[in-house]
């Protein structure tokens, strides 16, 4: 079943006099107990899409529901189920951790005890620091303060707006395990990130691009629609092979992958031939080269440029 | 009502937790109205006086030393020509000049009447007023006293005179901190009604925090009186710290009951704060809210009858003083403090504010959104 159904949604921004497209006609559906990744680069209208979705923010025109209820003309019963997480820190900095909690869980007419099993695991982790004010934890700790008080009511559905930008590797890591433990709760989540190596931890990603969706798939399908033949290169003299690549005329595109060059090339057979012609052609030092498989982040150019 | 209680008990935790906002809210109050009062000084002695006396006779002789003794003026200047004493008004060192012409006391004995000149340096407009005012009754005290001496007797006297002497009520002393403190204190109280909630909820704003108030069940109206409420105390604590002051330190005792000021303040108390909400609701940022709200607040006060009778303003102001919700506390502190007024009199200024009540958080509540366009 959908639990959050998007259809033809649109959104601009009025900056000054120059109208600014966040969303064009967006239209996707999560599925119930999901993990949906939002993928996409600054400015790419993740935001815009949540604050929508979790009924703050108006879109121009479309349709949106979530659990089956209308963000427009439901948005009441929306919000008491829902958690949503913003991208920027907005608890309440000179209230304590524990003070915060409380106070989240009382809105929505719970307690923390009844429940603690939900956010046991990220809370338990802040809990010796819960007379400290929630200003003065490490970003980390931030986090996982946010997402306690996003979850303290048990939400069906929970909106994480980047909740990852920021934060240490070590702390990614173990949002993410969290994350997996809350879906086999039957917690749907949308999460949006601009971490490309993030979206294969997602059960489906949507590519976003200026506001518009480039491909709604799993991480394996992204991948597997891949149509090119793709190799990493690397050299010495970087630069001048990379312009080498380039002229070449049967290559589709050729960028900077980490100490690697990925190059992608337009039809599949010879391509160890063609680089080996192209390395000959110049004096380049340890060269080394081997064909690849595709990750998102490959995809997401690709499709980029198209 | 369980979430109201919830959002009051964080309110205040906030507040207490906040250690500037006790500064802000009980020394500054206090320090304005140990100083104002003592500073803003209505009562206008020490008028520097130069006397050109072409004459130096007996009767300019008795007229200079009956302004002087006085005790408005203090005699700074003594000299022979018109242009020299107007030296020493471009210097700053007179006020105020009195030109006795040559042959004054001649031309009263023979001819009957004679001319004196009088000029008055208008920089300062309230000095100039009052100095000529006074100068004038000192003169015309001064005809008296000469008519009388010529008459002789009293039960003769061909022209009837008719003295005018006058009592003031109220204000038996004249005392003008009787008079200011009152007005000092609804100033005050203004000003941290009208700021103190409304950059608070812009807070929130900043910080995001609102966001996060938004998602959830929390209705409008329970936000908006979580806010009201704890500044409403505030103000009144501060109100209450206000009337000590003026108890303590400037014996003024309400005429009126306490009762009928608390009854007024409180109403007063939820239109300025109501005020103050609807300023947040169009506020993105702290600075926004405290400028515009001290550009109003400012205005109301110099429009409340604080510093200038609202009788003395031209008519479209005293019309602009009627949509000025400060004039009518001040009106009101003043007769309960000073005339014992009785909630029968105040009737229609309460009438008045529960109408700035209705309409600021009317206003305000219909403006405040949880989501944006």
């Amino acid at each position: 079943m959908a639990e959050v159904v998007v259809e033809h949604i649109k959104k601009t921004y009025k900056i000054k006099k120059e109208t600014f497209t966040a969303l064009s006609d967006i239209s996707f559906s999560v599925d119930a107990g999901e993990i949906f990744g939002i993928i996409g680069p600054d400015g790419a209208g993740k935001t815009s899409l949540f604050r929508i979705l979790t009924t703050l923010l108006l879109a121009d025109s479309g349709k949106a529901t979530v659990m089956g209820l209308d963000v427009v003309k439901q948005y009441k019963e929306i919000r008491r189920s829902i958690g949503y997480m913003p991208g920027k820190f907005s608890l309440y900095s000179d209230l304590t951790v524990q003070e915060n909690l409380e106070f989240f869980a009382t809105i929505f007419n719970t307690t923390i005890e009844a429940n603690y099993g939900l956010v046991k695991d990220i809370y338990s982790q802040i809990e010796p620091f819960k007379k400290r004010k929630s200003g003065q934890l490490s970003g980390g700790m931030k986090q996982k303060l946010a997402l306690s008080c996003a979850l303290i009511h048990k939400p069906t559905v929970l909106f994480l707006d980047e909740p990852t930008t920021g934060v240490d590797a070590v702390s990614r890591k173990e949002l993410w395990e969290m994350l997996h433990r809350l879906k086999r709760d039957g917690i749907t989540i949308l999460i949006s990130t601009p971490y490309m190596d993030e979206a294969g931890l997602c059960d489906r990603v949507a590519l976003f691009q200026k506001g518009r969706i480039l491909s709604i798939n799993t991480p394996k399908g992204i991948i597997k629609n891949y149509a090119y033949p793709l190799w990493a290169v690397k050299a010495v003299e970087m630069y001048q092979l990379m312009n080498a690549i380039l002229k070449e005329p049967s290559v589709e595109s050729c960028y900077l992958f980490g100490q690697y060059t990925h190059v992608a090339f337009k039809n599949r057979g010879g391509e160890q031939a063609i680089l080996e012609d192209i390395i000959k052609r110049g004096t380049y030092t340890q060269v080394e080269y081997h064909p690849i498989e595709a990750n998102i982040e490959d995809c997401f150019m690709s499709l980029m440029k198209d | 009502m369980r979430v109201l209680m919830l959002l009051l008990q964080k309110e205040l935790k906030q507040i207490s937790r906040d250690p500037s906002i006790f500064r802000i809210l009980f020394i500054m109050p206090m320090v304005q109205l140990l100083i104002l009062p003592l500073a803003a000084d209505y009562e206008i002695k020490n008028i520097n006086l130069g006397v050109v006396d072409h004459d130096h006779s007996e009767y300019s002789r008795k007229l200079t030393n009956k302004l002087i003794s006085s005790g408005y003026f203090k005699l700074k200047d003594y000299n022979t020509s018109f242009k020299s004493a107007l030296h020493s008004v471009e210097l700053d060192k007179t006020d105020l000049i009195v030109e006795i012409p040559s042959q004054f006391e001649r031309k009263l004995v023979t001819e009957n009447e004679s001319t004196l000149f009088v000029a008055v340096n208008a920089i300062n407009g309230i000095k100039a007023g009052l100095g000529s005012a006074y100068i004038q009754s000192i003169i015309s005290d001064y005809n008296q006293e000469i008519r009388l001496q010529w008459l002789g007797h009293p039960s003769f006297n061909p022209q009837p005179t008719i003295e005018i002497s006058s009592s003031d009520w109220y204000n038996p002393h004249m005392n003008y901190k009787v008079f200011m403190v009152p007005g000092i204190l609804v100033m005050l109280v203004t000003m941290i009604g009208s700021s103190f909630a409304a950059n608070n909820i812009v807070r929130e704003k900043e910080m995001g925090t609102i966001e996060q108030i938004n998602v959830s069940p929390i209705k409008k109206f329970q936000f908006i009186l979580g806010k009201l409420i704890p500044f409403w105390l505030l103000a009144m604590v501060v109100l209450t710290i206000g009337m000590f002051i003026a108890r303590i330190v400037y014996n003024i005792i309400p005429l009126g009951s306490y009762f009928t000021i608390y009854l007024f303040a409180s109403i007063y108390l939820l239109a300025i704060l109501g005020l103050g909400l609807l300023l947040s609701t169009y506020a993105q940022t702290q600075q926004q809210s405290m400028l515009v709200s001290f550009f109003i607040t400012m205005i109301f006060n110099l429009l409340s009858g604080l510093y200038t009778p609202i009788e003395s303003m031209p008519v479209w102001a005293q019309i602009i003083t009627k949509f000025n919700p400060v004039s009518y506390f001040i009106e009101v502190m003043r007769m309960v403090m000073l005339k014992g007024s009785g909630i029968h009199d105040i009737r229609y200024h309460i009438l008045a504010l529960l109408g700035f009540t209705t309409l600021f958080n009317t206003w305000a509540i219909l403006n405040y959104r949880k989501r944006s366009g």
